[in-house]
């Protein structure tokens, strides 16, 4: 007969630093579990027979395995579990929203209290990489089968296509635009949600399967793909990310002091404009800054403004907190570092003073009516409810779309008419021959974890079509 | 690391670097530019590729050393390296077979003016070129640019060289003298402005090559938008050429401005760095 379980749900807590403390200051927020902490949340683990867990995880970690080591304080195996199908897990536990996919099909879930899969994800990874030895000796090296496979962008789909396909005996040649390896994570999050070195050492693990990254490589126009396709490749992954920001195409816009989201975090991040001047790339964040929209970016862009100096920080949100699309965790650390939530609020148009610098937004009140196509309450203006919030610097958090430049120098790309690429949800195939697209470019701005999921499923795909 | 296999100093504070980037080189088109980091904590600045080398696998850029990275530029010599050096990025200058073309270069705008004249000379035009500079100790290239056009007028504010005066004259007499197609004018922001000032009125289309704040020089931030015709554009990816037209100038020139005080600030601190070394 089975024993009854007796279930555990006290959630091991993540240690933080506080709040007044961290709102100043760039360091990681969330400070890990330690090993007791870790092993302590794995025994909450029932193990479940038909783990609802893995068919959650866009790269399919087998969850119960690897907590089960923790558990049993066998970390390298619990390594070699995570890394057996997701190569960057330091990164995934940290910024995946687990509450909407591993979490949220937890058995633990239905009595609110999910393992905390994330948390021990973050364990496991940090755990490897402070014993590199343990890595190194698990490391299977395969042979190469003779084929080559180019990757646009080295963020979250590229990095996964890469290791994936290379650990298949393919040579991977990534092509990074920028100076670094990582995309947006390294441009976009910001250093005390994924501190860079984080991801620096798992694109050196990504390197050291033998793929190669070769930085400064705008393909558009350092090579078009097809020169890439005639040039050796024998197929091409596109995965060079949501690109280009957008804006509220209101008066004011440009003035100076008004910043895209991308931009001032592309600063702060990948520039390391909060060292300037020991760092050349400056940045403007003191005195009140406003911030519109809801999504995470907004949320990082908030927070980066008060570490920056901020002496205010003014979320403007269009519709209410609950329809907010950032992630709850996200919104409380931001409320609790201080960012001042406006919600049902608008921007109208802003303002400049002689100089041409952004000196004030004005807004009207919102109020919600019916759902609309998205599904959430459609924000109606109320009339006479103008204001002004006098501001020194405005970040537009609106979202992002298509880059163009690989679109634009590509023949044969079939796009939709949000000018993302058409790519099969399964496989990443595009209409394209040789051509497979996956991450932003595909879907438009997304998660980490659901890119990295497509450049999983590319590489399978990749896989197969190379060896018909 | 991009090798610098060549230097020379055109000016007192105008420098010409050849930097050993092959891919570059092989793309590279007039009206381009190229991304440059210096060093670990440089800044990401666009320069205008002034020439190229396909056999040499090299590209050339020209810069006026004024703010901390240009200044650090300035300081390398050859057979030192650039961290970074991206590119060919933006569009290049349209260029067919217009008829008579005035290309106008403001200061460092002639490296940027060069490879354009020379590919319109190329294409069958009648290429008139006029450069000018405020004093004589600021004109280089004056013999690239005579190479590449049928007639070349060189002003200067003081009357040091060439004719006294500013670019806007001799451009307005040509245009009242006969027959101009096209007008192409780069160089200092208020220079294109009063050169598209000038051609407006008697409806000669004018390209200006835009230089606002870029960062990536991809598209992926937005700090370089423009308005043109009432519209927001990205220089860096739906330029650097627009119609001198339909430019806000007082826009891009208000941007341009953003930073002064930083910059400032930076160059104060290089200056302690390098005077500690």
């Amino acid at each position: 007969m089975a024993e009854k379980i007796k279930l555990n749900l006290n959630r091991v807590p993540m240690p933080k630093q506080t709040a007044a403390i961290r709102s100043r200051n760039f360091d990681e927020v969330a400070l890990g579990y330690s090993e007791e902490q870790a092993i302590e949340e794995a025994g909450r683990c029932i193990q479940c027979k038909k783990p609802g867990c893995i068919k959650g995880c866009p790269v399919e970690v087998n969850i119960p395995e690897f907590i089960k080591a923790v558990h049993e304080g066998d970390m390298p195996e619990a390594a070699r579990i995570i890394k057996s199908t997701n190569s960057l897990p330091a990164i995934c536990g940290r910024v995946c929203p687990q509450e909407t996919q591993c979490e949220v099909a937890c058995a633990l879930n239905k009595k609110g209290a999910p393992s905390a899969i994330g948390r021990l994800e973050r364990y496991v990874a940090d755990w490897e990489r402070a014993h590199p030895e343990v890595g190194e000796k698990q490391k299977e090296h395969v042979a190469f089968n003779g084929k080559k496979v180019a990757i646009v962008g080295s963020g979250p789909a590229g990095l996964t296509c890469a290791a994936d396909l290379t650990k298949l005996g393919y040579k991977v040649t990534i092509f990074e635009a920028f100076h670094v390896a990582g995309g947006v994570l390294m441009y976009g999050i910001p250093e005390f949600r994924l501190p860079k070195d984080v991801v620096q050492a798992e694109v050196d693990y990504v390197r050291s399967l033998g793929v190669e990254i070769k930085l400064d490589h705008v393909i558009g126009k350092i090579a078009t793909v097809d020169e890439l396709l005639q040039n050796g490749y024998d197929t091409i992954f596109l995965a060079p990310g949501a690109g280009a920001p957008m804006f509220l195409n209101i008066p004011g816009e440009n003035l100076s002091g008004v910043y895209s989201a991308n931009e001032f975090l592309t600063r702060t991040n990948l520039m390391k404009a909060y060292r300037f001047p020991e760092y050349d790339t400056p940045i403007k964040a003191g005195g009140r800054v406003a911030v519109i929209g809801g999504g995470n970016v907004a949320m990082d862009a908030s927070r980066c403004a008060l570490r920056l100096g901020a002496e205010e920080v003014h979320l403007i949100y269009r519709r209410s907190e609950v329809e907010m699309p950032a992630r709850a965790e996200e919104r409380e650390n931001a409320k609790e570092e201080g960012v001042i939530f406006r919600l049902l609020t608008n921007p109208d148009c802003f303002i400049g003073d002689e100089q041409g610098k952004v000196k004030a937004v004005e807004c009207y009140e919102m109020e919600l009516g019916e759902p609309d196509e998205s599904g959430r309450r459609r924000p109606i203006r109320k009339q006479g409810t103008e204001f002004t919030v006098p501001v020194d610097t405005v970040i537009v958090a609106l979202g992002t779309s298509p880059n163009p430049i690989v679109p634009s120098t590509t023949g044969g790309l079939e796009l939709t008419r949000w000018g993302t690429v058409k790519a099969d949800e399964d496989t990443g195939r595009t209409s394209k021959d040789r051509v497979w697209c996956g991450g932003d470019m595909a879907t438009g701005a997304a998660t980490v974890i659901s890119a990295m999921g497509a450049g999983k499923r590319a590489a399978a795909d990749i896989d197969a079509y190379l060896n018909r | 690391m991009y090798r610098i296999i060549a230097r020379e100093t055109l000016t007192e504070n105008i420098h010409l670097l050849e930097v050993e980037a092959p891919e570059v080189a092989r793309k590279a088109q007039p009206g381009q530019f190229v991304a440059v980091r210096v060093d670990e904590e440089g800044e990401r600045i666009p320069l205008t590729i002034a020439d190229w080398d396909v056999e040499r696998g090299s590209i050339t850029i020209i810069l006026l050393a004024v703010g901390t990275t240009t200044r650090k530029l300035a300081r390398l010599n050859a057979g030192d390296s650039i961290l970074n050096f991206v590119g060919p990025l933006g569009r290049p200058t349209e260029i067919d077979r217009f008829g008579t073309v005035i290309c106008v270069a403001g200061g460092v705008g002639t490296a940027s003016i060069f490879p354009i004249s020379r590919l319109l000379k190329a294409r069958q035009n009648e290429v008139i070129a006029i450069m000018g500079a405020r004093t004589r100790e600021l004109i280089f290239w004056e013999d690239h640019l005579r190479s590449v056009s049928h007639q070349l007028i060189v002003t200067t504010d003081d009357g040091s060289y060439g004719r006294k005066g500013v670019v806007t004259e001799p451009l307005k007499e040509f245009l009242g003298a006969r027959k101009v197609d096209r007008v192409i004018a780069i160089g200092p922001a208020i220079m294109m402005k009063f050169c598209s000032l000038t051609t407006k009125p008697v409806g000669v289309k004018t390209i200006v090559s835009l230089n606002p704040i870029m960062v990536d020089g991809t598209g992926m931030c937005g700090c370089c938008r423009v308005s043109v015709g009432g519209e927001t554009k990205f220089a860096c990816v739906d330029g650097p050429d627009f119609d001198g037209h339909e430019v806000d100038w007082d826009l891009l020139m208000s941007r341009q401005r953003a930073y002064l005080d930083e910059e400032k600030e930076s160059m104060k601190l290089w200056e302690t760095k390098v005077v500690k070394k």
